[in-house]
């Protein structure tokens, strides 16, 4: 099929074979999906790198710009009213999505990459000592492994990694061996975004704690694709970013269990942070402002709470279940190319397909796919391990949103098609 | 437009598939590990000296198209020239692939301009430039190269 006949196809109403998600309408939310990249329609399946932006969040950050600029927390005129009512609306939709209870609980971040740091340095540098163990996995995006390898040298604390077996799962019986009492923090990501495994982690959070762990679930993959709820899981810390879910770059959430965010140190000093401040001694705000000293980034919490709006509109189970049917597609069809390697093939996965062609170099197929109007992301994915566990320098990753069509893989398989001549 | 045929020439393909000079030198007067993160391009370039002469070049390792192609064009042209030639060599390749695109070759600055005649079969690397994101392939095995004659530090260079 045609490029372009592959785009008029999305344009058939309810495509995508479930009565209760139609993608049609979707994909007519998003503007961008109507741009043209080199002169070919854009068939985007790279939003493990980052999502689209559906109208309703590109509306409410302009908005927030047009009727309600001020600062937050700090003035008694209408439009500080306007700004802070946005950013807690936020929060509190950001508590609500993930059942968290008390919006008390969410930190409102910089992003997934800002949370672990938060924790690590936070939480991480005050309690451990010299000899405790940080257990991370081989899957790790490399956002949760540089911030525990950084306090690890300031504490003492040791890394210890949990091994992935040949289809890109964590081995749950080296997980087991590996929990001991000396394991203060476990930090494990939810869905892996190099290879898609989704992690059986409330087993793994039940089990840490049983061993006396703490545990951070690295989210920012999952939560574009599943239903997630904090209290349910048990975890100590969730975090995520709002530009993999439909909503802005540069925000992004970190729960807490509320007594450890009270116990907690702050991690930045700053305005906002503050409950009294002398040059003898300063008194901390309550969780969670005691961990948002600045200026935060407002018009991104105001889009991010439209995206939280999207998500909440839309029903979660069946676009699930479209997304399933594209990537058990993808991977069909992808499987049929000769020389195909299929990198990751986990039991359980979401949202990733991770790939090679024999004789073609992920960075190469990446550009003659980018000339065609598909973008997919080519490279290590942030996650040098992974690639070294299964020898190989790279792949080509596509991955889906809830916008993606099977006429997008088969968009895809004919690019495919076009490395494959180019490098013959 | 920017044409794949611009990027892709025959001779870039050829020498993906065949390199030149793709093997160890055993014991040579210098080593240097260049390493792409962002695409996992890493090489490992070996230079034999004879005082200021480049007598034998050659690379092993991993890498995409380019960064492949690049790498053995290059130890073909440093082979033979002084070490102040080759830097040389470096900088007219270097304005070349990060020239304006929009630019045609022929009216570079005059001495960007005789720096495409001296490039030779270099030359087949021009469409670089309109590829932005494909910059760091084709310089990696030059910049490589450049830190191993400087003799500045063991540690592998970096595109990052």
């Amino acid at each position: 099929m045609s490029t372009s006949s592959a785009v008029a196809a999305h344009l058939r109403p309810g495509y995508g074979g479930q009565a209760k998600f139609d993608v049609a309408k979707v994909r007519a939310d998003f503007p961008i999906l109507s741009e043209l990249v080199h002169g070919k329609p854009l068939v985007y399946l790279d939003s493990a790198n980052t999502s689209q932006k559906p109208l309703a969040v590109i509306k409410a950050t302009d908005d927030y710009y047009r009727h309600a600029n001020a600062n937050i927390h700090r003035a008694t005129h209408l439009l500080s009213e306007r700004a802070t009512a946005l950013y807690e609306g936020g929060r509190k939709k950001a508590a609500t999505l993930l059942n968290a209870g008390d919006s008390h609980t969410i930190v409102l971040t910089k992003g997934t990459t800002d949370g672990i740091n938060l924790v690590a340095q936070s939480y991480g540098r005050s309690v451990l000592k010299p000899g405790d163990e940080i257990l991370l996995s081989w899957l790790e995006h490399h956002s949760n492994i540089v911030p525990w390898q950084l306090v690890a040298e300031q504490t003492g604390a040791v890394i210890r990694v949990v091994t992935i077996n040949e289809l890109g799962e964590i081995d749950q019986d080296e997980y087991t061996r590996l929990l001991t009492p000396r394991t203060k923090i476990v930090a494990v990501g939810h869905v892996s975004n190099a290879l898609g495994t989704i992690n059986p982690i409330k087993t793994m959070i039940a089990q840490a704690h049983a061993a006396g762990a703490v545990v951070l679930v690295d989210g920012a993959q999952a939560a574009p694709h599943l239903t997630i709820d904090v209290q349910d899981l048990d975890c100590d810390f969730y975090v995520l970013s709002s530009h993999k879910m439909f909503g802005p770059t540069g925000t992004g959430v970190l729960y807490g269990r509320k007594n450890l965010l009270e116990a907690m140190p702050p991690y930045q000093g700053g305005g906002d942070m503050i409950a009294n401040v002398t040059f003898e001694k300063t008194l901390y705000n309550q969780v969670p402002y005691k961990f948002e000293a600045g200026t935060p980034n407002i018009a991104g919490v105001a889009g991010f709470g439209a995206a939280i709006d999207y998500l909440s509109s839309i029903d979660r189970q069946a676009a699930l279940a479209h997304e399933d049917d594209v990537l058990a597609y993808a991977t069909a069809r992808v499987r049929e190319i000769p020389g195909s390697r299929i990198i990751g093939e986990a039991r359980h996965k979401t949202g990733v397909l991770s790939f090679l062609i024999e004789g073609v170099h992920p960075h190469d197929a990446g550009t003659i796919l980018d000339q065609q109007g598909i973008a997919v992301r080519t490279g290590q994915h942030c996650a040098q391990p992974v690639m070294d566990k299964f020898c190989i320098p790279a792949t080509i990753r596509a991955s889906l949103g809830i916008y993606n069509t099977r006429e997008d893989i088969d968009a895809l398989v004919a690019g495919l098609k076009k490395v494959r001549e180019v490098f013959a | 437009m920017s044409e794949l045929t611009d990027l892709y020439q025959e001779v870039i393909l050829d020498h993906n598939r065949r390199p030149h000079n793709f093997r160890v030198i055993e014991s040579p007067s210098a080593k240097q590990e260049g390493f792409n993160p962002l695409c996992g391009d890493r090489l490992t370039l070996y230079l034999t000296l004879d005082g200021d002469v480049i007598k034998d070049a050659s690379f092993q390792g991993q890498g995409c198209a380019i960064s492949k192609a690049s790498a053995s064009l290059m130890t073909d042209a440093i082979k033979g020239k002084t070490v102040p030639e080759a830097r040389q060599l470096f900088e007219q390749f270097h304005t070349m692939i990060t020239s304006d695109p929009t630019t045609p070759l022929a009216d570079l600055s005059a001495e960007a301009q005789s720096a495409t005649v001296d490039l030779g079969k270099l030359s087949v690397f021009s469409g670089v430039r309109e590829f932005p994101t494909r910059i760091k392939c084709a310089s990696l095995a030059w910049h490589t190269m450049r830190a191993a004659v400087a003799h500045e530090t063991d540690a592998p260079v970096s595109t990052e």
